[in-house]
């Protein structure tokens, strides 16, 4: 369903088709202004399959974060030892998906979300994982765990999800 | 420097919206609800206008009435209040409008062309000097009524304030509805009164970080319906959408440059987070920062030589400045542990962010002469804020009872109003440029 074609012949496209559909409202040197039609028209979204990656090690598979920070907790080392030691007895790949609470800005906690994978993925591979077999996405707070803006429901949503 | 390889146009839909349907039978999914006004608003009254018997499908006076209220400048003299309803400026008795009070006055009549579209002839009078300020005939389709009574708006507010209306414009946002895990999120296009909301992209994976193009043609949105974040630019009234986009890591927070040539954006490709501009013509991406630190949601200056942005590498998040011309960068704020998001008001002096105090994220302006800081909004976990083309107002999202809702605020705090949604959550508003 989808068509490769090159930028430029894509923003030709583009162009041409811009200039078919609306022309821009006028507003003429006298007292009269001329309202054009533009419209708005829906796309439509092809989506992929996302592949669900059974779990590693019978231990937990959430990790959980400070405000703003991506530590790895105590807790959170020893479950992921486990994972580490469950990992090189087979060649599975993992996904490791960051998120963050609600508070802050969206785009600043995709960022924080992916740092917190990340630091989750360093630690596995300090323990020998290969670093290809881990993918690093982060939803920051598009996904949460808990709802609700309290204590709790933030805490929860500061998270590392192992998939 | 790199060439992105892959750019895909998905197959476009040309689908007649439901939303569009919706609209014409007065149902718009963002209600206005004025909450504050200004201190000394401008007092004017409407004459109904006189629309020779015509039938029309939208209410041309109470459009403009609207326009004018949610500014907050004006207060509206009551029309069972006024002693005759002229609506040809020859026909007005002074006098009757400065015993209300009015200092201005607006008539205007309506009528059919030959074509068939309608022609709003219309004039503002000053009652203190007795002088018409203007005549002025907005012509529009039957279809396009909404339009045509915006920009009369925009003709009586320019007159009386001396800046530019922006009741034509219009406002891009983010609906996401939950049930149980299951997620829609809608991008959504409306009026910049929240009337004739329209879909531009439906999917079940986050879309985030709408941008509108400078001719405000297009939007560049984050969508995860890859199963992983990629930048896409859509048309808006073609539907026909480029997928941009394509590296490992984030694909974020894009920003068209004020002369619609390149788009910058976050990618986290080379490690971390660091900003990179994209040339729309040539497929030529530059790297712009090298920093460990997250650097993220830039934004142009207007004068399209510099780049705002937020980082964290003064260990909270702030607000840099960079210049293109040598990449240097300079810290822009100070005040609190946490600055982010930056939006620029045109004059490329009223910086609009979210600013962290007492643990409560509020909207503030800054002001890059003076370095004042004013608090803007007083709800919490306020976002997202983004500054009409005049200058004179900002939308933002904020929650109001558990529920995503949008907001604007005058950039003197002054004006207040929101917009509530009646199904699920809105957020992430991006206001148009102007758009003609």
């Amino acid at each position: 369903m989808k068509t490769r074609i090159n930028l430029y012949a894509s923003l030709l496209a583009i162009s041409v088709l811009t200039g078919c559909s609306s022309s821009p409202v006028y507003e003429s040197e006298s007292n009269t202004t001329d309202i054009d039609n533009a419209v708005v028209k829906t796309a439509e979204v092809e989506s992929a399959d996302i592949e669900v990656v059974p779990v590693v090690a019978d231990t937990a598979t959430v990790f959980y974060f400070d405000f703003d920070k991506a530590l790895l907790t105590d807790e959170s080392r020893a479950d992921l030892l486990e994972h580490a030691v469950a990992l090189a007895g087979n060649s599975r790949s993992v996904r490791l998906e960051g998120h963050a609470d609600e508070r802050g800005t969206r785009e600043y906690n995709m960022a924080l979300g992916e740092r917190r994978a990340t630091s989750v993925k360093e630690f596995l591979v300090m323990q020998g994982v290969a670093g290809d077999r881990i993918e690093v996405i982060s939803f920051g707070e598009e996904r949460a765990a808990a709802y609700g803006s309290d204590d709790e429901a933030w805490r929860l949503n500061r998270r590392v999800e192992l998939k | 420097m790199f060439l992105i390889k892959r750019m895909i146009i998905l197959r476009q839909v040309v689908v007649l919206l439901i939303a569009l349907l919706v609209s014409n039978s007065g149902y718009a999914e963002l209600v206005i609800r004025v909450t504050e006004g200004n201190d000394q608003p401008t007092v004017i009254a409407l004459s109904p206008f006189d629309l020779n018997g015509l039938k029309i499908n939208e209410d041309i006076i109470d459009i403009v009435e609207s326009d004018l209220r949610r500014s907050g400048l004006f207060r509206l003299i009551p029309r069972e209040d006024m002693l005759a309803f002229p609506s040809n400026a020859t026909d007005v008795y002074f006098r009757d409008w400065r015993l209300l009070g009015a200092e201005y006055l607006v008539v205007g009549s309506l009528s059919v062309l030959t074509d068939g579209r309608y022609e709003l002839e219309f004039s503002l009078l000053s009652i203190d000097s007795q002088k018409v300020q203007f005549t002025h005939k907005v012509r529009s389709s039957a279809t396009k009524l909404r339009d045509l009574a915006h920009s009369a708006s925009d003709k009586i507010y320019r007159s009386i304030t001396g800046i530019r209306g922006a009741f034509s414009t219009r406002l891009a946002y983010v609906s996401v509805i939950r049930e149980g895990d299951d997620f829609t999120y809608r991008l959504k296009v409306a009026d910049a009164d929240g009337a004739r909301e329209s879909l531009m992209l439906e999917s079940k994976q986050p879309i985030m970080s709408p941008n509108w193009s400078p001719d405000g043609k297009a939007l560049a949105y984050v969508s995860f319906e890859t199963g992983r974040p990629a930048i896409f630019k859509q048309n808006v009234a073609t539907a026909t959408r480029e997928q941009l986009t394509d590296f490992k890591g984030l694909n974020g927070a894009p920003s068209w440059s004020p002369d619609g040539s390149k788009l910058a954006m976050v990618l986290s490709k080379d490690g971390n987070p660091e900003l990179y501009s994209l040339d729309l013509e040539s497929g030529e991406l530059t790297r712009l920062t090298r920093h460990f630190a997250i650097d993220t949601e830039p934004t142009w200056m207007p004068d399209g030589k510099h780049i705002l942005f937020t980082s964290d590498r003064g260990g909270t998040p702030q607000i840099y400045k960079l210049k293109l011309a040598d990449r240097s960068v300079k810290r822009i704020t100070f005040q609190g542990n946490y600055n982010a998001r930056a939006s620029i008001a045109p004059d490329g002096r009223t910086l609009v962010m979210v600013h962290r105090s007492s643990n409560v994220f509020h909207i503030a302006a800054l002001d890059l002469k003076t370095r004042r800081l004013i608090e803007l909004t007083e709800t919490t976990l306020d976002e997202s804020p983004s500054v009409a083309p005049n200058g004179a107002m900002l939308i933002y999202a904020t929650k109001y009872n558990d529920k995503g809702i949008l907001a604007a605020v005058s950039v003197d705090a002054g004006v207040k109003y929101n917009l509530p949604a009646k199904i699920g959550d809105v957020r992430e508003p991006a206001w148009s440029p102007f758009l003609r």
